[in-house]
């Protein structure tokens, strides 16, 4: 059971960290945050796995703070992006930077 | 055990990809986006490393905080982005400060290689003298009382950080609310976000806190967490930040500095040095102090996302419309 | 009795594993912002609340049971107020002035004719 929950863990991180390349790849810096939204629970995932494998209640803690915070990068980006519509102050309107130039 | 071989070689490869691919980006804000999933990255390898506290301080503050700060720099930033782009250094400058920086990794990494098996630790002589302490997380048994020097120094610098993130105001906003979260959206999500992730987080907050005494935890995770959650409630437009010449918020910010070198002196009448314990009552001194460091980082955090005041007349015009 | 737990935490697992792979694939093979972000709110609902359901057994007592739930419900939570953000992000900046209140949207928001897409 241990080996397959750390195996399980292990495929998990694997996948999720797959979907990297999006970062790579994604022509707007949205697909770059919807790629790290999938790492972070991805990671939630494959914490969990490996607190109740190992026995150690820390870890799944570590799984639950990421789980609480998960949202917060997504708010950043959004309001970040609203910033940068008023620092240019041009009619583009929010989603400037949020589906700005590919690389 | 070569599948534990195979996932940190999976992790260094994914580490090490990323952090190339953040320096190479040519928008800030595409490279801010990836060290927001490298920061998810790091926490998988501190767990991986049994640094439990390191990797809860890292999902605290590299998923929330830290994220929220270089997004809105880049975004601020966007409109010289191109500017700065054509006055960059040349291509020679720039291989050799790659090949400097390489080297001093390099050198890094020879020094931990190289070390004699078993490494030159303290770890026995910490777990040996714990108990005496009362705490059972040894990490925090370092932090507060063999190394609570440091610590001490740690938490004073953060006043005069926060000062200096004040001081870029223009004389004439001075005393009023810090201007770099004011919402910017008037959709439903963001707000009800804000009415139900805050009860729970203040909760995980203070366990955190109460917790680090004994297992993975402690002050700073913990305080990073409430900053967070206050955070979110002025970002969603819930509540306003406070004007910087609000008493009660200075006060606040000072209380954890205060009460940390409060109970160092008191320390040199009743144990014979500063920041000595006396050994009945070390426990509930040190946990007095954490929880007056817990209010004095939440606040300073916090504000130090918060930016400079602007004059009030500009901050109701921000609100205005952005919304 | 312990047999049939194990055997329930494998496939609930092994389950959930595997729409965290359909998540990835969505994200790296759908054509358009909006379609990868469905495909990542899949892979968060429906994948950790597999994982965490074929933990369940796996757990210590109610304490451990809840804690785990709670990391669900957190990431239920988190999961619908990140769809929505971000797909209010990429929306085209057309798409309210288009569209009268009641009227079903007679343009599809991925057709190739909105103009400032990319």
């Amino acid at each position: 059971m241990t080996a397959f929950l750390l195996g399980a863990a292990a495929f998990i991180l694997g996948t999720v960290a797959l979907g990297l390349v999006r970062i790579l790849r994604g022509p707007g810096n949205a697909d770059r945050m919807l790629a790290a939204q999938l790492l972070g629970t991805g990671g939630v995932a494959a914490l969990l796995l490996l607190g109740v494998a190992t026995g150690v209640g820390a870890v799944s803690e570590v799984g639950l703070l990421l789980a609480l915070l998960a949202a917060f990068g997504s708010v950043a980006f959004v309001t970040g992006a609203g910033r940068a519509s008023d620092a240019s102050a041009t009619d583009s309107g929010t989603q400037g930077a949020a589906r700005s130039e590919p690389e | 055990m070569t599948s534990a071989l195979v996932v940190d070689a999976a992790l260094i490869l994914l580490v090490l990809g990323l952090a190339l691919w953040i320096t190479a980006a040519r928008a800030a804000y595409g490279a801010a986006v990836g060290f927001v999933a490298y920061g998810l990255l790091l926490t998988l390898v501190w767990v991986r490393l049994a640094a439990v506290d390191v990797a809860m301080t890292e999902a605290a503050l590299g998923s929330g905080l830290t994220g929220l700060l270089l997004l809105g720099a880049a975004a601020r930033l966007a409109p010289y982005e191109a500017a700065e782009h054509q006055r960059r250094p040349g291509l020679g400058l720039r291989v050799l400060v790659g090949i400097l920086c390489a080297a001093i990794a390099a050198g890094l990494a020879a020094v931990v290689l190289l070390l004699p098996d078993p490494a030159p630790s303290q770890a026995l002589a910490v777990a040996a003298h714990l108990p005496a302490t009362g705490l059972g997380n040894p990490v925090t048994g370092v932090l507060m009382a063999y190394r609570a020097v440091d610590t001490l120094l740690e938490s004073v610098v953060l006043v005069p950080a926060l000062i200096g993130v004040w001081s870029l105001s223009t004389e004439m906003s001075w005393g009023g609310r810090p201007g770099f979260l004011t919402p910017c959206r008037s959709g439903s999500a963001l707000p009800l976000l804000a009415r139900m992730l805050p009860p729970f987080g203040i909760l995980v907050g203070i366990h955190l806190v109460w917790a680090g005494a004994d297992d993975p935890g402690g002050k700073f995770q913990g305080a990073a967490v409430l900053a967070a959650m206050w955070i979110l409630v002025m970002v969603a437009g819930l509540r306003e930040p406070p004007p910087v010449s609000d008493r009660l918020m200075r006060f606040l910010l000072v209380v954890g500095p205060l009460c940390f070198i409060g109970i160092g002196a008191a320390g040199i009448r009743l144990a014979g040095a500063f920041l000595a314990y006396p050994e009945a009552y070390a426990k509930p001194l040190i946990i007095a102090i954490e929880v007056g460091l817990t209010i004095s980082v939440t606040a300073v955090l916090g504000l130090l996302l918060a930016g400079p005041p602007v004059p009030e007349p500009q901050y109701q015009r921000q609100s205005r419309r952005r919304s | 009795m312990s047999l049939a737990l194990d055997l329930f935490t494998i496939v609930a697992v092994t389950l959930g594993a595997i729409f965290f792979l359909a998540g990835t694939v969505g994200l790296l093979r759908f054509p358009d912002t909006l379609t990868r972000l469905h495909a990542l709110t899949k892979a968060d609902n429906l994948g950790l609340g597999l994982v965490v359901l074929g933990l369940l057994p796996q757990a210590t007592a109610p304490l451990g049971w809840i804690g785990l739930i709670a990391v669900w419900l957190l990431a239920l939570l988190s999961g619908a107020t990140v769809g929505q953000l971000l797909a209010e992000a990429v929306r085209p900046p057309e798409w309210d002035q288009t569209r009268t209140p009641d009227a079903p949207p007679d343009v599809h928001p991925n057709a190739p004719e909105a103009s400032s897409h990319d």
